[in-house]
């Protein structure tokens, strides 16, 4: 099977897939069986914050893949995962129907109370699911592409590259804040009901939508594997170390960086379109520059140019944040901060690379 | 005071009889002033303008005011002040104080809106002879919004004694909003004449209400004209208004940009925290403004020296504890100075408050200079922009013409050879990153009086630096002078028909398009330091 011909040689591919297997099984079982007496039982709320964590994990994954691989830092990830969000956010939006707090069978409260009068025209097909997904992938896609093929084609590299990438979520930031864009402003899309038909607050959709985050961070995950093992992530491992003399052996570096950029980007938009019916909120916040660079930092906490390490850095990081802004909020940015520099200065590859290097000695 | 006036008054009625015939006629204005009858009062308040009493502004200000009452047992008018139940009385000829009395036993001097009215424009005739040119200036733009054939009348007389030009200069937009209504059609077209480019909006106002019924072709065509030449001067003020908006909110990016001009332009150190520097700079200057309350504006000027030590210091501190351990690692800087800025906000935050803080304007900051009716410079932004500049030419005088510029010079040309040549390149990296930093520190003692001092001040700005800097050139400080002007004043070229949120946006996307036909900037670096 293909499957486990790209993960051949992965030992912590392997391992993260059986990870996932095992709590996509046990954590379900664990909140419908164990009584909620017991210390073992897992409540709605830890799956959903659970869930909530792996669709960050998939965006870790994402970035890694051109940060690790490519070598571009991108500074502007948290933008294809807010527009995924945004797709998504829409097609719920639409599922409210008249069930709003003003009632209207077709406009989102929010124009309602802005006073529009009809649906603008990038809402319609919204109210398909499959209209919704397909714009999930193609709209992260095709903005990643449109930025790559003017960017990489005029050998915008480095920190160049990253400011550009940083210029970019902020511009969409401040639009996005706009309520002339007819995206709800400030507030964003909330108030949602129901997916697909299926209540959003009852135990079974969560669960379902937890297993569906873990298959897409184990899809993705193959995905990215599969580009990095291949002919085609050599040469762009190739890029990321000597840009210049792939091109001269005859590479067209621009198009593997836009590739691979762009499968990139819409792993991204797929994470966040899975993000947001779990949390139940998409809003412009989501696009500031701060977000996007707190991705970049799992990745370098779990060790980039492992995939797995994205993982476990999202993972980790994450949990560390919910229990330090629970137990003292003030904490948490100094944390962060210093995470930043301790893991720059001292630990550059990361925990992956700490295994890594205990293997080799 | 007022007894001098009286005194004055009695010795003058006593000089000249033309004068106290008026006096007496003042008197028994005063007692028309009594009477219920609307009518009366009306009559007597225009007899009371008119006689030249020194007290009749007095009367007629504190009739306006509801502080002119009737003594109900004695049947005098007194002013009268509110004194906790009580009332302060002071006779109104001798200025005597009458003692206090309660309320009840006071009668006030009515008035009604049009009453008002006329107090309104009396008093304003009787400021056209105040002696400060201020008043007198104020007193004729009052009348301007009704003027009328009495009004323009009196405006005439006064314009023969007038000495200060720019009164008169009113006097003559008032005579002639008169003139423009005239039967005369030599008045008005006089009338046209002086109103021509006449900035005004009741000029433009008349002139137009002129065109809808004026029957006389050639003053149709002068009052065409006059339009016209207002329309041509008021599109120049406002588009030398967006150009000082432009070039004002232009110094301030520059001042934010040219400390990372240094830092990231020329030792190439990506500094995340450059906007955690600028904020630290505003709150020094909050703090000092906190510890010396009184002297806002000394306090101002002490925090420019104490900005650049405290941001320089943090930024030494930060060159030697973090960014020199990864000089050649670019993104590595980028993340770990990222992660400095994170710890800097919050500790502003914990340390001082989460909430934005007040930094107080000193006076000679605020107010105005008029250049004419539609246009003003603002002070604050005139000084920012000279700050801006005195700033700028500092800088460049230290790059240049001290040795510690020459050395900066050459440690970010040819690190080795300037190791070779004897020159001390870990002490000069720690110098030109203070030196950046410090600059970022001024930068915020400009910025607290401009805009919020708070926590995320510095957030904004670092991007907003990052776009000046990459959008002029790197290490090159002319760049980054015209980069950030530029980007000042097409901002708000864009403004007006884009809104300030969408001027911004096209703003970052016209950058990013940009750097995709000159990635290296404006002002691109030639030779070999271009490799870098």
């Amino acid at each position: 099977m293909g499957v486990f011909r790209i993960l051949k040689d992965d030992r912590g591919g392997q391992m993260l897939l059986l990870f996932l297997s095992i709590i996509t099984v046990l954590i379900p079982l664990l909140h419908l069986l164990v009584p909620e007496s017991s210390p073992f039982h897992v409540t709605t709320y830890g799956i959903t914050l659970f869930g909530k964590y792996l669709t960050y994990a998939l965006l870790a994954v994402a970035v890694d893949l051109v940060w690790g691989y490519l070598g571009i830092l991108s500074l502007g990830h948290g933008a294809f995962f807010a527009l995924g969000g945004y797709a998504m956010g829409m097609y719920l939006m639409r599922q409210v129907g008249d069930r709003g707090v003003y009632g209207d069978p077709l406009l989102p409260d929010f124009m309602v109370f802005l006073d529009w009068k009809e649906l603008p025209w990038f809402w319609l097909g919204f109210d398909m699911f499959w209209f919704a997904m397909l714009m999930v992938a193609l709209i992260p896609g095709v903005l990643a592409f449109i930025f790559g093929w003017l960017t990489f084609r005029s050998r915008v590299t480095g920190v160049y590259l990253s400011i550009m990438t940083q210029a970019l979520t902020y511009a969409l930031l401040l639009a996005f804040f706009r309520n002339e864009m007819g995206f709800g402003g400030n507030n964003g899309l909330t108030d949602f009901k129901d997916i697909l038909g299926f209540n959003l607050q009852d135990d079974t959709t969560r669960i379902a939508l937890f297993i569906a985050s873990a298959v897409a961070l184990a899809f993705g995950y193959l995905v990215c594997r599969w580009i990095v093992s291949s002919k085609l992530g050599r040469v762009t491992v190739a890029i990321r170390d000597a840009e210049d003399r792939t091109r001269f052996i005859g590479y067209r570096v621009e198009y593997f960086k836009l590739w691979v950029f762009t499968v990139s980007a819409v792993l991204a938009g797929i994470a966040g379109a899975l993000y947001v019916p779990q949390v139940g909120i998409i809003n412009p916040g989501e696009f500031s520059p701060l977000n996007s660079i707190e991705i970049v930092i799992w990745v370098a906490i779990g060790g980039r140019y492992t995939l797995y390490g994205a993982v476990i850095g999202a993972l980790l990081v994450n949990y560390a944040k919910t229990l330090l802004t629970g137990i003292m909020p003030d904490a948490w940015l100094f944390a962060l901060g210093g995470m930043f520099i301790l893991i720059t200065l001292f630990l550059p590859h990361g925990i992956a690379g700490l295994f890594r290097r205990e293997k080799q000695a | 005071m007022t007894r001098i006036f009286f005194i004055i008054t009695l010795l003058l009625s006593f000089v000249n009889p033309l004068q106290a015939d008026t006096a007496s006629d003042f008197d028994s204005a005063l007692q028309l002033l009594k009477q219920k009858n609307y009518a009366l009062k009306s009559d007597a308040i225009k007899t009371i303008a008119a006689s030249g009493n020194p007290q009749a502004r007095a009367v007629l200000d504190a009739m306006l005011n509801g502080g002119l009452f009737i003594r109900k047992k004695e049947k005098d008018l007194v002013f009268a002040q509110k004194r906790g139940s009580n009332y302060q009385l002071t006779a109104v000829l001798s200025g005597e104080d009458l003692g206090q009395l309660k309320k009840r036993k006071l009668k006030k001097v009515g008035i009604n809106n049009t009453l008002r009215g006329e107090l309104r424009s009396a008093l304003a005739l009787l400021s056209l002879n105040n002696p400060d040119p201020e008043k007198r200036l104020e007193a004729v733009n009052n009348m301007l919004g009704n003027i009328d054939a009495g009004r323009a009348a009196t405006l005439r007389d006064s314009l023969e004694n007038e000495s200060d030009s720019s009164v008169q200069e009113v006097m003559r937009l008032g005579i002639a909003l008169s003139d423009i209504t005239s039967d005369d059609i030599n008045t008005r077209k006089r009338a046209i004449t002086v109103l021509h480019g006449n900035l005004h909006p009741t000029a433009w106002n008349s002139l137009t209400t002129l065109m809808a019924k004026e029957m006389d072709d050639g003053a149709r065509n002068a009052a065409k004209e006059a339009l016209h030449s207002i329309d041509v001067k008021r599109q120049m003020s406002s588009i030398a208004e967006t150009l000082f908006f432009g070039i004002s909110l232009g110094s301030v990016l520059v001042l934010a940009a040219i400390g990372l001009a240094i830092t990231f332009g020329v030792m190439g150190v990506i500094n995340m925290a450059h906007g955690e520097l600028i904020m630290l700079g505003a709150y020094t200057t909050y703090l000092v403004q906190v510890i010396m309350p009184d002297n806002p504006g000394t306090a101002l000027l002490l925090s420019i020296p104490l900005a650049f030590v405290v941001s320089g210091g943090v930024g030494i501190l930060i060159e030697r504890g973090v960014i020199r351990f990864l000089y050649g690692r670019p993104l590595e800087t980028l993340l770990a100075t990222f992660g400095v800025s994170l710890i800097l906000q919050q500790l502003v935050r914990v340390v001082i408050s989460p909430q934005n803080v007040p930094v107080t304007n000193p006076e000679w900051m605020s107010g105005s200079i008029e250049i004419n009716s539609v246009l003003s410079l603002t002070l604050n932004r005139l000084y920012i922009i000279a700050f801006c500049l005195l700033v700028f030419a500092a800088l460049f005088f230290i790059l240049k013409k001290t040795s510690l510029g020459l050395q900066v010079r050459a440690v970010a040309q040819n690190r080795a050879m300037a190791r070779a040549m004897g020159v001390r390149s870990e002490r000069v990296d720690a110098l030109t990153f203070g030196l950046g930093s410090g600059i970022a520190g001024i930068a915020g003692v400009a910025l607290s009086q401009l805009t919020n001092v708070g926590p995320n001040l510095g957030q904004s700005y670092t991007i907003d630096s990052f776009m000046v800097v990459v959008f002029g050139g790197v290490g090159n400080l002319w760049g980054t002078l015209v980069a950030g002007m530029t980007l000042g004043i097409a901002n708000k070229v864009m403004e007006p028909w884009a809104g300030a949120v969408l001027a911004k946006i096209l703003i970052l996307v016209f950058i990013i398009l940009f750097i995709q036909k000159r990635p290296r900037g404006l002002f691109p670096q030639k030779g070999r330091a271009a490799e870098g």
